[in-house]
C-alpha cells in the first residue's frame, strides 16, 4: 500500500473525479415501473424455503413452479392451461416473452425472505415475487413487494393477517385461510366428536399460530366445546414432551395441534407416544385434530395421523378436470402427486401470468386491476363484497379472487388420515368438501379488521 | 489530516475510496455475461456490506483490542433494530431518530451486560455473554411478543401512530425527505452500475466510525486496552483497575452494533428476532477473525467476505452448474456438478468452513496478513503490519495472550 503516495494535487484530483462521476446526469432505464422487462424474457422470483421446518413443502412448491415455467413457455403437455377458464395464454410465454425464473432460500426466516427476495428484484431483475411457506415470511416479503412496487403472489400461507390486517395492494392470496380451516372443521368435528368437548390448544408462537387458534377457537366454541388452554409453543421446537404432559391433567378430551410442517409431524408423534389417544377422558375418547393438513405432514407423521381430522386447500385425489391435468403432468414429470403446496405455487404463477397477458402489461397497477377483476361474483352469496376474478379449471372448482381484500374464495376440504393407507402418498381421505358459501366471510370479520390495501405500487426504475 | 498520522490517514482515505466507488468496484463484469453471477453491486447486498462492517469494527474494538470475545454481539445488533423500527412506528419515517434511539438503547442494554459479564474474564466472559444473547432471542422471540411481534418480526403498519407523519410525509425510510432506496441505475456500455441512497449514507456512518476506530486504536485509552489484552493480570497488580476500560469498550462496541442494527432497519423496516440469535454472533466473531482481528481494516474485509458468499455463492445452485459444466460429456458433467454443488447454494456453509479454516492454519492474521504476505512476496514495499495497526516492531512487544486461551 506504499506505493501510494497521496499528493494534495492528486486528492483533489480523484475527489473531483468521483465528483464528476456521481454528479453525472444518470441514464435512467426507459421504465415506468420497477423492473419493467425490456428483452425477450421476464424474470419470476421463486422464493421459498429450502432449509428449516417448512423445507420439504418448499422444495414441493419450488418444483411445481417449475412445472408452471415449462408450461407457460409450450414445454410439456401444458398441464391445467388447458383446463383454465381463461383463454389468454397460449403457451408462448407471457406477453411474447419467455419466462426465465431465479430461485431463492428464504431459510423460513423473515430476515433471510426479505434479503433473498431483494436480490432478486435488485440484481436479477424479478418482476414478481412468489413463494413462502410460512405466514411471518410471507407477510414480511409481501410488505417489502409492495414498497419496492412489484407482485407477490403468495404461496403457502394460512394466517388470516395475511390477507387481514396485513393485507397490501400488491400482495394476493390462492391459499385458503385458517378462517376458513374452521369454518370447515367445525360441523364435521361436532358430528363426529359431540358438543360436549373440553379443548386443549397447543399453538405455533407467530402470526399463523396465533390466527389458527383464534379460528378455530372461535367455530369450536360455537359448537359449544369449552377451550381448557392455550400454550404457545416456539417455531423451533422439535421435542413436544414438555408440551403435551400437562394435556393428561388438564381434564381435556381433545388435543388440538395448531402446528404445521416439521412441527406438527413431532408434536403428533409425541402425543402419540405418550398414548393420549388410548385414553378415555371424561368417559369419552381422548381425540387429536389437526386445523391444517398437508400431504407432505401426513407422510412425515406415517401411521400416527390415522382418523385425525384436518383441513386442506387441495388433494390430489379430487376429480375434476383442472386437477387431473395438474396431478397428470407433475405425476409424469417428478413421478408422486404433488401436495397443495405445490398445487397452490403452481395456480399462483399461472394467474399472474394469466392477469398480467389479460392486462396487457407487466406494470403491477395493471395486474392488481386484472386480478380484481370484472366485477365477477360467486353464484349463490349475497354480499356486497362477492366481487372480483372468477375462474376455474386450476384444480378448486370455481374460484374468485376477491377484490376487496385479494383472497381467493374456494370449496374448502375436510381430511382425515386414512386407515390402511395403500402407500405414502394415500395417507390422508376426503371426508367432505366444504362449499365456499360455508367459509365464507365479510372483509370487515373481525379476525380480518384493522389493515388497508393501499394503492398498488408500480415502484420506479 | 484530522488528528491521525501519515499512515492513518493513508489507510482513510483507501477506504473512503474503495467505499465510494463500491458500485463500481463490485459489478466487475456486463449485466449480460455469464460472470454476472459473480457480480455483488446490488444496492441492498451493498448495503449490508458496509453495516456488518460497522459491525465487525465495533466488535473489533473489543476483541481486537482487549481480547475479550463476546458471544453475544447479535444481542446489541437486534435491539438496535428494534428500537429503530419502533420509532419508525411511533414518530415518522426519518431515520435520524431511529438511529440515534439504536444507539443509545444498545449501550444502555450493553452497560448491563457488561457490567454483569466484564466480573469474569475468558471463557466464562464468553459464555455469559452468549447466555445473555439466547436469552434475548428468546424474550423477542416468545416472552416479549407485544413489543417485537415475534417470530413474525416488528413492522410499520399503515395503522401505527407515527405522531410526526404529515400528509405528505414520505411513506418509506428517509432523511428529511431523501429517501434511502432512491437508486440511480447508469448503463454504461455492457455494465450496470446503482448508486443507492441508502448506500451512501451507510458509507457515511461507516467512515465516520471508521475515523473513530482509528482514533480509539491510536488513544491513550486504545493503550490501555491493549495492555489489558496482554496481560491484565500484571495491569492489576500495579493497582490498576482495569474494569472500568474493559466496561467502556464493550459499551463502545455495542454502541457500534446498535447502530448497524438502527442501520438495518433503515434500510429495511423490519425487524426479526433471528438477527439475536448465537449464529448471527457468531458469525460476527468469524468476520472479525477471517479479516484479521485486532487490525484496523481487517474487520470489514471479513464482513464483505462473508455476506459475498452467503448472497452471491448461495445463489449458484445446481441448475447454474449445470448450465456451466454443459460442455462436458453427461456423466462427467452430473459427477462435476455433484462436487460443485455440496460447495455452493445451500452448501456455501462448507465453503465458508473450509476458508475459515484456511486462514486460521495458514493466516492468524487473516485476510489482512494475506494481503501483506502477497504485497511483500511481489516486493512491493518492504512494509510490515502497515495496516495492521499492531506497530512496526511486533516481536520486541510481549505476545497478546487473549482471554479466550486462559
Amino acid at each position: 500500500m506504499s506505493i501510494i503516495k497521496p499528493t494534495r494535487r492528486g486528492l483533489l484530483k480523484t475527489g473531483a473525479l468521483a465528483g464528476a462521476g456521481l454528479a453525472m446526469p444518470t441514464i435512467l432505464r426507459a421504465a415506468g415501473y420497477t423492473n419493467e422487462p425490456t428483452g425477450g424474457t421476464v424474470t419470476f422470483g421463486f422464493n421459498v424455503p429450502q432449509t428449516g421446518p417448512y423445507a420439504e413443502e418448499g422444495k414441493d412448491e419450488l418444483r411445481a413452479y417449475q412445472l408452471a415455467v415449462e408450461h407457460l413457455n409450450g414445454e410439456g403437455d401444458g398441464g391445467a392451461l388447458n383446463t383454465f377458464s381463461s383463454k389468454a395464454l397460449k403457451g408462448n410465454g407471457v406477453l411474447g416473452k419467455k419466462v426465465a425464473y431465479v430461485s431463492g432460500d428464504t431459510q423460513t426466516k423473515s430476515d433471510a425472505a426479505r434479503a433473498s427476495a431483494k436480490s432478486m428484484i435488485e440484481k436479477d431483475g424479478a418482476i414478481m415475487i412468489t413463494g413462502g411457506s410460512s405466514s411471518g415470511v410471507a407477510v414480511a416479503v409481501q410488505g417489502l413487494c409492495q414498497e419496492a412496487g412489484v407482485i407477490f403472489m403468495a404461496g403457502l400461507t394460512h394466517s388470516n393477517d395475511t390477507t387481514g390486517k396485513d393485507k397490501k395492494a400488491n400482495g394476493f392470496r390462492h391459499f385458503f385461510n385458517a378462517y376458513m380451516s374452521g369454518a370447515a372443521l367445525a360441523p364435521v368435528l361436532e358430528k363426529a366428536y359431540g358438543k360436549d368437548r373440553r379443548a386443549y390448544h397447543l399453538t405455533a408462537d407467530y402470526t399463523w399460530g396465533w390466527t389458527q387458534q383464534e379460528s378455530i377457537q372461535a367455530a369450536t366454541e360455537a359448537i359449544g366445546w369449552k377451550t381448557v388452554n392455550n400454550v404457545l409453543t416456539p417455531l423451533a421446537t422439535t421435542d413436544f414432551s414438555s408440551y403435551i404432559a400437562p394435556v393428561l391433567n388438564s381434564g381435556a378430551d381433545v388435543l388440538i395441534l395448531n402446528h404445521y410442517g416439521g412441527n406438527m409431524v413431532n408434536s403428533l408423534t409425541n402425543a402419540v407416544q405418550f398414548g393420549l389417544r388410548d385414553k378415555m377422558v371424561n368417559g369419552k375418547q381422548f381425540e387429536i385434530v389437526v386445523p391444517l393438513y398437508s400431504e407432505l405432514m401426513a407422510k412425515g407423521a406415517g401411521k400416527n395421523i390415522e382418523g385425525v381430522f384436518g383441513s386442506t386447500n387441495w388433494s390430489w385425489k379430487l376429480q375434476d378436470a383442472g386437477t387431473k391435468a395438474f396431478v397428470q403432468s407433475f405425476g409424469t414429470k417428478y413421478g408422486f402427486p404433488p401436495s397443495n403446496a405445490a398445487q397452490t405455487a403452481y395456480a399462483q404463477a399461472l394467474l399472474y401470468a394469466d392477469a398480467a397477458e389479460r392486462a396487457g402489461t407487466f406494470n403491477p397497477c395493471g395486474i392488481v386491476e386484472a386480478l380484481e377483476g370484472d366485477g365477477s361474483s360467486l353464484p349463490d352469496i349475497n354480499s356486497a363484497a362477492n366481487t372480483g376474478y372468477l375462474f376455474d379449471g386450476l384444480g378448486n372448482g370455481p374460484t374468485l379472487y376477491r377484490k376487496p381484500d385479494h383472497q381467493c374464495f374456494k370449496d374448502v376440504l375436510v381430511m382425515k388420515g386414512k386407515e390402511n393407507p395403500d402407500n405414502e402418498y394415500d395417507a390422508l381421505e376426503i371426508v367432505e368438501i366444504t362449499p365456499v358459501k360455508q367459509v365464507w366471510y365479510e372483509p370487515d370479520n373481525p379476525m380480518f379488521a384493522g389493515g388497508e390495501l393501499g394503492k398498488c405500487n408500480p415502484g420506479s426504475a | 489530516m484530522l488528528g491521525l498520522d501519515k499512515r492513518d490517514t493513508l489507510l482513510l482515505i483507501i477506504v473512503s475510496v474503495l467505499a465510494i466507488l463500491g458500485p463500481f468496484i463490485l459489478n466487475p463484469f456486463p449485466s449480460n455475461s455469464a460472470l454476472a453471477q459473480f457480480n455483488a453491486g446490488y444496492p441492498d447486498l451493498m448495503q449490508r456490506f458496509v453495516i456488518f462492517g460497522i459491525l465487525a469494527i465495533g466488535f473489533n474494538i473489543l476483541f481486537g483490542l482487549t481480547g475479550y470475545l463476546s458471544f453475544g454481539h447479535a444481542a446489541f445488533l437486534g435491539v438496535g433494530s428494534y428500537s429503530a423500527v419502533w420509532m419508525f412506528k411511533l414518530l415518522s419515517m426519518n431515520i435520524l431518530p431511529a438511529i440515534i434511539l439504536a444507539v443509545v438503547v444498545a449501550a444502555v442494554f450493553s452497560v448491563v451486560i457488561g457490567y454483569i459479564s466484564l466480573r469474569r474474564s475468558g471463557i466464562y466472559f464468553s459464555i455469559l455473554t452468549l447466555a445473555f444473547a439466547q436469552m434475548s432471542y428468546n424474550l423477542a422471540y416468545s416472552v416479549l411478543t407485544p413489543i417485537t411481534n415475534g417470530e413474525t418480526g416488528l413492522q410499520v403498519y399503515t395503522d401505527d401512530p407515527q405522531y410526526l407523519m404529515g400528509p405528505n410525509s414520505s411513506t418509506v425510510t428517509n432523511l428529511f425527505g431523501l429517501e434511502m432506496r432512491t437508486t440511480h441505475s447508469l448503463d454504461l456500455g455492457g455494465w450496470e452500475f446503482h448508486f443507492n441512497v441508502g448506500y451512501y449514507f451507510c458509507v457515511v456512518m461507516l467512515l465516520l466510525t471508521f475515523y473513530l476506530s482509528v482514533r480509539i486504536f491510536r488513544s491513550p485509552f486504545g493503550l490501555m486496552l491493549k495492555a489489558i489484552k496482554t496481560n491484565q493480570t500484571r495491569l492489576n497488580y500495579t493497582g490498576i483497575n482495569t474494569r472500568p476500560y474493559a466496561l467502556t469498550a464493550f459499551v463502545i462496541s455495542g454502541a457500534y452494533a446498535g447502530l448497524a442494527g438502527g442501520l438495518l432497519a433503515a434500510m429495511d423496516p423490519l425487524a426479526g428476532p433471528e438477527r439475536m440469535q448465537w449464529t448471527a454472533s457468531g458469525e460476527v466473531v468469524i468476520m472479525t477473525i477471517l479479516g484479521g482481528a485486532g487490525t484496523l481494516i481487517g474487520p470489514v474485509l471479513g464482513a464483505g467476505a462473508i455476506k459475498y458468499l452467503e448472497n452471491i455463492f448461495s445463489k449458484i445452485n445446481e441448475n447454474v452448474l449445470q448450465d456451466w459444466f454443459s460442455f462436458l460429456p453427461h456423466d462427467v458433467q452430473e459427477v462435476v456438478v455433484w462436487i460443485f454443488a455440496r460447495f455452493t447454494g445451500e452448501g456455501w456453509h462448507l465453503t465458508l468452513g473450509l476458508m475459515f479454516m484456511l486462514v486460521i492454519i495458514f493466516l492468524p492474521g487473516g485476510l489482512v496478513e494475506g494481503s501483506q504476505r502477497i504485497m511483500r512476496l511481489v516486493g512491493i514495499g518492504k512494509a510490515k503490519g502497515k495496516s495492521s495497526g499492531q506497530g512496526e516492531d511486533d516481536e520486541h512487544h510481549p505476545k497478546a495472550t487473549p482471554h479466550v486461551a486462559e
